[in-house]
């Protein structure tokens, strides 16, 4: 076996060692295995899941061999879920793969306790009425369910997790936390020690911005009656205030500070993304309130206490220009800073905890610390139950959808999409999927599209003929690079539902294969 | 049984290419002969089996495409194996272009799929000319550019400076970096190509060495001191080979004794190669995501199917999911894919004064050219066994090399550029000599 650090090198550096962890730990099933389930799977075996578990119920056909690359010739006949199952193992000897030759409709009906046992289920081609079904049974018993379906040149992907909370959510940018324009004591009497009058030329450009930018802060501050720069032209008068402090053109640390002075016109105190969880009524603690809950509680009394409006500080500097001594200097400062808020957080925590009768050690030092270095970027993200959004999606948001040119045919996907699986159900076939009566489906999947955005309260609007006509053209193919797409979506959500890092997708993902305008729709 | 057997293989295919529609581009014609043709006479070259290469092979073999071939230089390491789902850890140190090759071969019958373990620069012109359309999965922005160039190169235009169709190398290109990444489509000559668009990928910032060496903040300061200094202080003349263990543990012991000195948290063994050897992340996902979108484009391109990206599509999975589709524009005036640069010339210009003209060009400041013209070699600067045939041309008159056409396009090979932006690279070259003393007007409005 290799040593799974190198053979993981080029994922660890994107999820750590604790998100593999949480790979590793991870119990997956998989309801179909199509192209669409099979490559998601791969996906996910080749990073090192756990364990998988294939549901299917089909033999392998001829057909499959032409959009599958799980099975091969000697397949045919044979249980696909068991073919599927075999290729996969193949991958990665990590993984415990297991398969159950069972339809998963049946499964379903039947034994809805058998769902409990996983981490995560992917529902793959599954028609409306058995997404309904087992979308209960996931929320009842807890375990995070996602939907993928490829069909035609379209399709879908739809997270339901009733709630999940991100600590680590690491998005690509973010503005760095300095407290340029509000210093705490520490830092501010460091910077009393800076010059930026010195006459020395190599120390006055080694002094960074982060220091330059304080000074300038709170020297315009004083001259303008304690507030900070606002109109376009405070910020004009503040960038010039940097430039006359320049002694030489070539000095980068300036530069630097021209280019960050937008971070000390940003307001201090917290984003209304953080205050809208600390308001979060999960916030108020119960005996049974999860680990990220109380520790929201916490970080809530910290901001309105020792913080001052403030999150903990999360303690890095970006690297700027600078004195090797200086830029240590600082960054030991910052990180002392942030020691010292965790310190205090940590104690609330186990405050908190006490009170409601838990362990106040329950929570681990490393969590809260970093619940705290991430403090600003926590992220809530919540799925509405699927029976919910088919029954009555958020009205405003489908209309403005239909009419606008950016969504047509996403939304017409989406409705269509739902229209099949009526269709199927009222004539025991999707609309084009045999040769032959295709004039007489046109007709009738425009029926049934018409009679559903009845349904769904959307009188009058109608769809154009040419997606119509589309929809029944595909006949419920599953193309191979479209379910490759698919399932790649998937596995990424998968992968980020399992580490808890980075935000996983919103709303339901439409995927446009026509000319790649896919959407995410909010209903 | 019987009825298992009797659903065709490409059931789900033909319902894309055997039925009419109405959201499809303008030259399909669906029908059984358009998904024989696709398997019997369309060629594909896919460049890199890597991760996007593995994903590539597998997606066309099950997209209709039986005619594939693969180039790729690289050799299997063990940290491909999390994401290249063709190589197994047994098949570690073995050609990638080789064995991605034999095993979709093996899975998918009826696919043939011809490998090529080679640098893509060791290939000759007509090598790419063959195939119908090229998808590239590579990770380097010097290889993109490269078989951009040889692409555009085929392209040729009319007197009035329009693209002919038929001289059109279609592209597919993809890529990805952790969650993100991007796929494209390239109809040289109608939309943009690599180089129109060069701006997209910005060149990687590197450390100035006054930094690294007087004024260090950050572990990556440490290991670049390490490895780009400190190597070539100790060891004199013995160069620094970023696959050798015993080199990697060297730069990360000394970078770990630097940033100890100044006291600089954060270096570590798995940081030190990722500095050094600038490692993208990657991952299986994405690759998936991007390489179906190429594989897709690849289909419609080849087909008519459906409509075409137009012209390219950024996933980024971070922070949510986004997806967009941004229809960027051609530069009328690009070196690769436009017109060409006119040169006139006269008739009595040796091929040796041509080559010495390259590098005063102001267009191309190309020295060391090597000049090819339709694919023959009129002279090849290296390797020496090629120069040696070729010198004797050097004296000879390029107007009697071209078969004394009074226009023609002439490809040259070489190094380019001002300072340290010098590289390989392959020009495009619309000449046309001056008949008795007369400029061809038409020709010279078109440069």
């Amino acid at each position: 076996m290799a040593e799974p650090k190198t053979k993981y090198d080029r994922q660890l550096r994107i999820w750590g060692e604790q998100g593999q962890a949480a790979l590793e730990k991870a119990s997956i099933c998989l309801l179909n295995c199509g192209p669409t389930g099979s490559e998601t799977l791969k996906n996910l075996v080749l990073g090192g899941i756990g364990s998988i578990t294939v549901v299917d119920g089909f033999k392998v056909e001829n057909g499959d061999l032409g959009n599958n690359f799980m099975v091969n010739e000697s397949s045919l006949g044979q249980p696909k879920a068991k073919c599927v199952c075999g290729f996969l193992q193949e991958l990665n000897d990590a993984v415990k793969a297991r398969f159950i030759e069972e339809n998963p409709v049946t499964l379903i009906e039947t034994n809805p306790s058998f769902f409990s046992q996983f981490t995560l289920v992917i529902a793959t081609q599954l028609v409306e009425d058995s997404m309904v079904k087992l979308d209960r049974i996931c929320r009842d018993a807890n375990v995070m369910l996602i939907f993928a379906r490829s069909y035609g040149l379209s399709g879908f992907v739809r997270i339901s997790v009733k709630e999940h909370t991100v600590i680590e959510s690491k998005p690509d940018h973010f503005l760095d936390d300095l407290r340029l324009n509000n210093p705490w004591p520490e830092l501010k009497k460091f910077t009393e020690n800076i010059d930026l009058d010195t006459s020395d030329p190599v120390v006055h450009k080694h002094i960074p911005y982060i220091l330059i930018l304080v000074k300038i802060a709170e020297e315009w501050a004083k001259n303008h009656g304690g507030r900070l720069p606002s109109s376009r032209e405070d910020k004009k008068e503040f960038k010039e205030l940097i430039k006359a402090k320049m002694s030489a053109t070539d000095e980068d640390n300036y530069k630097e500070a021209i280019d960050a002075s937008f971070k000390v016109f940003a307001s201090p105190g917290i984003s209304s993304d953080l205050k809208r969880i600390l308001d979060d009524t999960r916030a108020e603690v119960e005996s049974n309130t999860p680990d990220f809950w109380v520790m929201v509680a916490a970080l809530k009394e910290f901001i309105a206490n020792e913080g001052g409006g403030e999150a903990p500080l999360d303690g890095s500097i970006p690297d700027m220009t600078s004195s090797t001594e200086l830029y240590v200097n600082l960054q030991k400062l910052y990180q002392a800073k942030a020691e010292a808020d965790f310190l205090v957080v940590e104690e609330r925590v186990r405050n908190i905890l006490k009170k409601i009768g838990r362990d106040p050690y329950s929570i681990s030092k490393t969590v809260i610390k970093s619940f705290c270095k991430n403090a600003r970027k926590l992220t809530v993200c919540r799925y509405k139950p699927i029976e919910e959004e088919f029954n009555s999606p958020i009205l405003p948001e489908l209309q403005k959808y239909l009419t606008d040119e950016e969504y047509s045919v996403a939304v017409g996907f989406y409705i269509l999409l739902r229209a099949v699986d009526r269709f199927s159900a009222n004539y025991n076939a999707f609309p084009g999927q045999f040769d032959g009566a295709m004039d007489d489906d046109i007709s009738r999947l425009k029926t049934t599209a018409v009679s559903l955005l009845g349904d769904l309260g959307c009188n009058g609007s109608t769809l154009t003929e040419d997606l119509i006509n589309e929809m029944c053209r595909y006949g419920a193919a599953e193309l191979h690079a479209v379910a490759a797409y698919i399932g790649g979506v998937a596995s990424q959500e998968v992968i980020k539902l399992i580490t808890r890092q980075f935000v996983p997708m919103s709303g339901t993902f439409i995927f446009n294969g026509i000319d790649h305008k896919s959407q995410l729709l909010s209903l | 049984m019987a009825d298992l057997r009797s659903s065709s293989r490409s059931r789900d295919l033909d319902k894309l290419l055997l039925r009419p529609g109405h959201l499809v581009g303008p030259t399909f014609e669906p029908g059984a002969q358009l998904r024989d043709d696709l398997q019997e006479y369309v060629r594909i070259l896919v460049v890199g089996a890597g991760g996007l290469g593995c994903e590539l092979l597998k997606d066309l073999a099950l997209s209709g495409f039986r005619n594939l071939e693969v180039i790729d230089m690289d050799r299997i390491e063990v940290s491909n194996l999390n994401r290249q789902f063709l190589f197994r850890l047994e098949d570690v140190g073995e050609p990638k272009a080789e064995v991605a090759a034999k095993r979709v071969m093996e899975r998918v019958s009826g696919v043939n799929i011809v490998p090529h373990f080679c640098r893509i620069e060791d290939k000759e012109l007509e090598f790419y000319s063959e195939f119908s359309i090229i998808v590239l999965g590579l990770d380097s922005i010097e290889a993109r550019s490269y078989i951009n160039a040889v692409a555009c190169g085929f392209l040729e235009y009319d007197a009035n400076d329009e693209p002919l169709e038929e001289t059109m190398k279609p592209m597919v290109d993809g890529g990805t970096e952790g969650f993100k990444g991007h796929a494209r489509v390239i109809l040289p000559g109608m939309t943009p190509c690599f180089e129109c668009t060069i701006w997209l990928f910005p060149p990687q910032v590197k450390f100035p060495l006054c930094t690294l060496a007087e004024t260090p903040r950050t572990a990556a300061h440490c290991i670049e001191y390490a490895h780009l200094i400190k190597w070539d202080e100790v060891h004199s003349g013995k160069s620094f080979d970023p696959d050798n263990p015993d080199h990697m543990q060297w730069v990360y012991l000394e970078a770990a004794k630097r940033a100890q000195l100044f006291g600089i948290p954060g270096v570590t063994y798995s940081l030190t190669q990722g500095v050094v050897k600038n490692i993208i992340p990657a991952i299986a996902s994405t690759n998936a995501i991007i390489s179906a979108a190429c594989a897709l484009e690849t289909l419609k391109i080849a087909s008519g199917c459906s409509k075409t990206l137009s012209n390219y599509l950024t996933y980024n999975g971070l922070e949510g999911l986004h997806t967009k589709v941004t229809e960027f524009v051609r530069d009328k005036d690009c070196l690769v894919c436009g017109p060409g640069i006119f040169m006139e010339l006269e008739t009595s210009i040796t091929l040796k004064l041509f080559i010495d003209q390259l590098e005063e060009h102001p267009k191309l400041l190309m020295s060391g050219a090597s000049v090819t013209v339709r694919g023959k070699n009129l002279y090849m600067a290296a390797p020496p066994l090629l120069e040696e045939m070729t010198r004797s041309n050097l004296a000879i008159p390029l107007f009697e090399l071209m078969d004394k056409s009074p226009t023609g396009i002439v490809h040259v090979t070489g190094t380019a550029g001002k300072g340290d932006k010098r590289q390989s690279c392959l020009r495009k070259l619309r000449v046309a000599f001056k008949a008795n003393g007369i400029t061809d007007t038409d020709m010279a409005g078109g440069a």
